[in-house]
């Protein structure tokens, strides 16, 4: 029933730009599998590849361990929830699910049948017989989920279908998308550029800069061990330091910033002569009123956030370094104000050395 | 109307809506009201104008009713526009389909050029054109026959052949814009979902693009059949000896008979008729005015 998906040195040009670049992945069946990067690296073309609306240039796509190359859409067991739905506004309800039923001659009678059993699968049984246009943005979203489901793809094929929705129903739908994977095992190609959403749903999340595949990876993989400065700081916020890696310590190695020499750990692939920028994550940014034995920098408070269940406070050193730091709220957690003078006190284990460009992410909400 | 104030002054405004005012008034709507108050009045000689025979009557309408041969033209004439509008939509909905969803952007203007630039010569020169061509000797026999594709010049300008063919020609972009436009506001997306969704490309065509077309067809096909069975220069200009249209009985009884009268009468008539035939025709089709507006 579901089918894996398999990208084979994926390269995808139009013209000389090269929206696609060698981007080789191995999907399993019945995996939820994120795309995640900014708007504009290339995440809608992978896509359209697997769907088979575009060729690749270069490299192969597979679907089932069968090579795809010159099957059109209607021969692939795909099927995409486009960015905008792209529901048939003339058809009711039902018959947009139906569609794909009546395509493959499937009498009305079953095809009715099945588009009521989808609706009820999706959570809006009562819709069958009205128009597209009187339903909500939520509605139409389940609308195109159940149309998708009814041709029962071995893979599903999805191109940021919350992305429409404000910020509730987003996460509601969030799990409920979660649920029909599980429930139907079909497998799940997901694109986002909302790393929350990416991280939260996905068995494994591909992250994307400039048609590159940067890193594939399970998501507390994405989060803890970024492959390189991309991923950090594309995926979650960082303090970012610059530096020259000056010696070697038992795993760890000493970092020369103009804040000072701090001990970290050595990302994948970064070695001695590197040039690599320090990410340490603000949850592991300690802010204490007394300076540690080592990695630590003296700063002054310049803004301080209260978040409900965690505190946000910004700082920055005698250098003009920086800092953000998180400490979660346990109820006694003294809140500095404004120009208290504190430490950022960090262990090297929490401190990555990383290569490659930052992100300049991109706002969402 | 503040807008054209502000730009031109009251003076030129003022002028502006008078001469359109004179245009819409003397030369459409005062016109039309002669006409149409003529056809109800008998065809008399000068000097019993305004005597006691000059009554109204519905007579110059019944005459239509009473001369099989005129409706049988009549009814020719209907058939044949329907044909034309046929035609015409055959042509027109793939060329529109091409030029909105599949031709590249780049050559969408040199494709309007070129569909526009035969519109830049009179009709009655592209009449006449059409007249050359299809000629026995003419070019278009010539060119099969050079081919190979006919062993025997073909006799194009015999029934309603030539009337047809000409009037395609004239009227087919009337079917091509509407359509076009139609087919440009249907997002891609949608053709591509139901191909994703297992759909060969004629259902596509059937299920979703006709379907959001047909405002845009029904359009088209109004103003095909309409200005076709209204058309006198096609029909006079590529007539056979056996194809006779509508509108050259009209002017016959205008220009031959003198009987200006009849020939107003038999002008709405044509008017009402085609009217009504719309109507059912697009009762028949689901259409509804209003999608037609839009
Ligand atoms: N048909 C096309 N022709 C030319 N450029 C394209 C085409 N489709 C996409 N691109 C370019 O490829 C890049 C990646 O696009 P896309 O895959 O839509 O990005 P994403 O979905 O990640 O936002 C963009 O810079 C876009 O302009
Ligand atoms: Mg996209």
């Amino acid at each position: 029933m579901s089918a894996g998906v398999e990208l084979d040195n994926v390269t995808m040009e139009f013209g000389s730009f090269r929206a696609v670049d060698n981007v080789s992945v191995n999907i399993q069946p019945g995996e939820f599998f994120s795309f995640l990067g900014p708007s504009g690296c290339g995440k809608t073309t992978i896509l359209r590849m697997i769907s088979g609306f575009i060729q690749p240039t270069k490299g192969l796509v597979k679907i089932g361990g069968k090579d795809m190359q010159g099957a059109r859409p209607n021969q692939r067991p795909t099927a995409l929830i486009f960015q905008n739905l792209a529901l048939f506004p003339l058809m009711p309800v039902w018959e947009n699910i139906a569609f794909g039923l009546e395509v493959r001659g499937v009498d009305k009678a079953k095809r009715r049948a099945r588009a009521e059993e989808l609706l009820r699968l999706v959570d809006l049984p009562d819709a069958a017989d009205k128009r597209v246009s009187q339903l909500s943005g939520g509605q139409k979203q389940r609308v195109a989920i159940a149309r998708a489901l009814a041709v029962e793809p071995s893979v599903m094929l999805l191109d940021e279908p919350l992305s429409a929705l404000d910020l509730k129903l987003r996460q509601h739908m969030r799990a409920e998308l979660r649920a029909i994977q599980k429930r139907t095992q079909v497998t799940f190609i997901y694109i986002t550029h909302d790393q929350g959403e990416a991280l939260a749903m996905s068995d494994r999340v591909g992250v994307m800069s400039h048609g590159k595949l940067q890193q594939v990876a399970v998501p507390q993989d994405i989060y803890n061990n970024p492959a390189n400065g991309f991923v950090a700081s594309f995926v979650g916020e960082n303090n970012i330091l610059s530096g020259d890696i000056t010696g070697e310590e038992g795993g760890l190695v000493s970092f020369a910033t103009p804040s000072g020499t701090f001990s970290a750990r050595l990302g994948p692939g970064v070695s001695k002569g590197a040039k690599a920028r320090l990410f340490l994550r603000p949850e592991h940014a300690r802010l204490s009123t007394e300076a540690g034995k080592e990695n630590s920098v003296p700063v002054e408070v310049t803004d301080v956030a209260f978040e409900g269940n965690f505190i946000s406070v910004h700082s920055v050193d005698a250098k003009g370094q920086t800092y953000i730091s998180e400490a979660r709220n346990d109820g006694s957690a003294v809140i500095p104000g404004r120009g208290d003078k504190r430490h950022i006190v960090f262990e090297g284990q929490h401190a990555v050395l990383l290569t490659g460009d930052i992100s300049a992410k991109d706002v969402d909400e | 109307m503040s807008d054209l104030l502000n730009r031109y002054g009251g003076l030129l405004t003022a002028i502006f809506i008078l001469l359109t005012a004179f245009w819409l008034l003397m030369l459409v709507i005062l016109p039309n009201i002669y006409l149409f108050e003529n056809s109800f009045r008998p065809y008399l000689p000068v000097n019993e104008m305004g005597g006691p025979k000059d009554v109204y009557s519905l007579n110059n309408y019944l005459t239509f009713f009473k001369s099989p041969i005129h409706m049988n033209v009549f009814v020719w004439t209907i058939i044949y526009s329907s044909l034309v509008t046929l035609i015409c939509f055959i042509i027109a909905y793939p060329l529109a389909y091409y030029m909105s969803k599949i031709a590249p952007d780049r050559i969408i203007p040199t494709l309007f050029l070129l569909l526009f630039v035969p519109l830049w010569v009179s009709e009655v020169l592209r009449s006449f054109a059409w007249f050359i061509i299809l000629a026995l000797k003419g070019p278009l026999n010539s060119t099969l026959l050079g081919l190979g594709i006919i062993e025997a010049p073909v006799r194009w300008i015999m029934g309603f052949r030539g009337v047809v063919i000409g009037l395609v020609y004239t009227y087919v972009l009337f079917m091509l814009f509407p359509i076009y436009n139609a087919i440009q506001s249907l997002d891609t997306n949608q053709i591509e979902a139901a191909e994703d969704l297992g759909s060969p490309w004629w259902r596509t065509h059937l299920r979703v693009i006709l379907p959001h077309s047909k405002p845009g067809i029904a359009s088209g096909a109004v103003m095909v059949f309409m200005l076709s069975a209204g058309s006198i220069l096609v029909p006079t200009l590529l007539a056979s000896t056996t194809s006779r249209w509508f509108t050259e009985i009209i002017q016959q009884w205008m220009f031959e008979s003198q009987d200006w009268n009849t020939g107003s009468a038999y002008a709405f008539l044509l008017l009402i008729l085609c009217t009504v035939f719309v109507s059912v025709v697009m009762r028949v089709f689901r259409v509804k005015l209003s999608d037609i507006a839009k």
